[in-house]
């Protein structure tokens, strides 16, 4: 491994508390919610048991034009949004055929997603079976690989040094921004625009959710409904979003003089290889990936002042990580939880939390997890409740978990 | 049956719709693919909506032929029903 070191100097989202990273954050310190009922007629028709979800705040055909937008599944829609954003972020300007700011066979792109464009899949065989072969759209296969988000990505802003598009479940992000530290470090490319996104709000993955029994049925009460290691927590609300970093490598972010949020440090990628969807029992996924991350960031536990934890609001999950965290770091860490404000935005959350991460060192301030009323007694951290906390960091972690048994876990520190 | 300069404005309004492309920009002698940016997933939506609109049949070969937007009108109003 190189000693070449990997700065963030752009961050753009797209998320159910705002249209923006701006907008989102001030959500995150206000302590509002992104979790409202699905206004849609099915939600009663199908008598689903989950009627809630973390929609945009600011819809795509707000910002893409129209004919864009109509190319585009909802998930590359909010992933080019959001990339977009961070592009211009870092001080970038839309390239042209005459003019690009970073060197195109020196760009990549990593963004990652759960499941890619299933909603357009579905929509388009009911047009096969309801209207027949001349009505299914001939961009049906773009709209819904899962590649498709990265790859406009890569187009609009003309990067040609590799597109990829790590696919982890709710680690996808993260695993994205993993991705791209991977391809600086290994000097494929000198800029990489890396993240995630997801959008597949949809009666057929509330159901599968639902029947997986993950998700949280507090229909009555949408706000309350995420509560990250609160005692009364009863599982995760599904959202869609994006978040999307521009990482460069550090001589060339200075040299140019850009603004730096903060350095990624290092990150560790672990795998349970125990089972489909619950998490290891001892956790030693979750706390090898967080020492990793240590590890190749030359950092010590106690270093690390802050973990932004996966925390998804379900009975297991959140304890279980609470116990790894407190093996791996220990109990000094002060720790928050996004989901409770954001819901759970799948293949975009580990790398919107990732951007949440990276503004608590920047501002030395880390958001309030919403709705922990009462810590459960078995989580034994010190989970951020009501204010957001003034903290000055030195080193702090982002984790996220998938489906699968994935453990990516993310170590920023202060721009040097 | 549509005269030429009906068949024309209705195309227009197709590409408009599918490709983003003013209508007071698809005249007769443009090009889809050169002058208008048209790549081969739109044509195959803009042949679509006109088979719809029109009443003809578009079958590939014949599509592939459809060079300019003045191809597109001379085809329609010799097939148009």
């Amino acid at each position: 491994m190189s000693n070449i070191d990997v700065v963030i100097t752009g961050m753009g989202a797209t998320t159910p508390l705002g249209g923006d990273v701006a907008s989102t954050w001030d959500g995150l310190l206000a302590g509002a919610s992104g979790i409202r009922r699905i206004e849609a007629d099915w939600v009663d028709e199908l008598e689903l048991p989950v009627k809630i979800g973390a929609m945009l705040a600011v819809d795509p055909s707000e910002v893409l034009p129209r004919v864009q937008a109509r190319r585009l599944d909802r998930c590359e829609q909010v992933a080019l949004i959001a990339a977009r954003q961070a592009w211009a972020d870092a001080g970038f300007e839309q390239p042209t055929d005459e003019h690009q700011d970073v060197e195109p066979e020196r760009l990549g792109v990593t963004i990652g997603t759960g499941v890619g464009g299933p909603v357009t899949l579905i929509s388009q065989n009911d047009l096969l079976h309801k209207q027949g072969l001349r009505k299914v759209s001939p961009l049906t296969v773009p709209m819904l690989m899962p590649n498709g988000p990265a790859a406009h990505v890569g187009i609009d802003l003309k990067a040609r040094a590799g597109v990829h598009s790590p696919a982890s479940a709710c680690a996808s992000g993260a695993e994205g921004i993993a991705a791209g530290y991977e391809m600086i470090r290994s000097g494929r490319a000198d800029v990489v625009i890396a993240g995630g996104a997801e959008s597949c709000i949809h009666p057929i993955t509330l159901a599968g959710f639902a029947q997986a029994r993950t998700v949280s049925t507090r229909n009555d009460d949408p706000t309350k409904a995420s509560r990250p290691f609160d005692v009364n927590r009863d599982g995760f609300v599904l959202g869609e979003g994006s978040g999307v970093v521009i990482l460069e490598r550090a001589d060339r972010a200075k040299a140019r003089n850009a603004r730096i949020y903060a350095q990624l440090s290092g990150y560790g990628i672990t795998s349970d290889a125990y089972h489909i969807t619950g998490n290891h029992p001892e956790g030693v996924g979750q706390i090898a990936a967080m020492r990793q991350a240590m590890t190749m960031a030359g950092v010590s536990p106690t270093d690390v002042g802050h973990v932004n934890a996966h925390a998804t609001s379900t009975v297991v999950g959140d304890v279980g990580e609470a116990a790894a965290i407190r093996n791996a770091v220990g109990e000094h860490v002060v720790v928050t939880a996004p989901k409770g404000a954001l819901g759970h935005l799948v293949g975009g959350a580990g790398a919107v939390e990732g951007i949440a991460t990276i503004l608590a060192i920047y501002h030395g301030l880390i958001p309030a997890t919403l709705n922990l009323e009462d810590l459960d007694p078995k989580v034994q951290l010190d989970v951020v409740s009501g204010e957001a906390r003034k903290v000055e960091l030195g080193a702090a972690i982002s984790n996220s978990f998938g489906f699968g048994g994935h453990n990516t876990a993310l170590l920023f520190t202060p721009a040097a | 049956m549509a005269d030429n300069a009906e068949i024309l404005a209705g195309l227009a309004e197709i590409v408009e719709e599918v490709a983003g492309v003013a209508q007071d920009d698809v005249t007769a002698e443009k090009s889809f693919v050169d002058d208008l940016d048209i790549d081969s997933l739109s044509m195959v939506e803009i042949a679509v909506q006109a088979e719809d609109k029109f009443g003809v049949k578009i079958p590939d070969d014949e599509l592939a032929n459809l060079k300019t937007v003045g191809d597109a009108v001379n085809y329609v109003s010799a097939n148009a029903k």
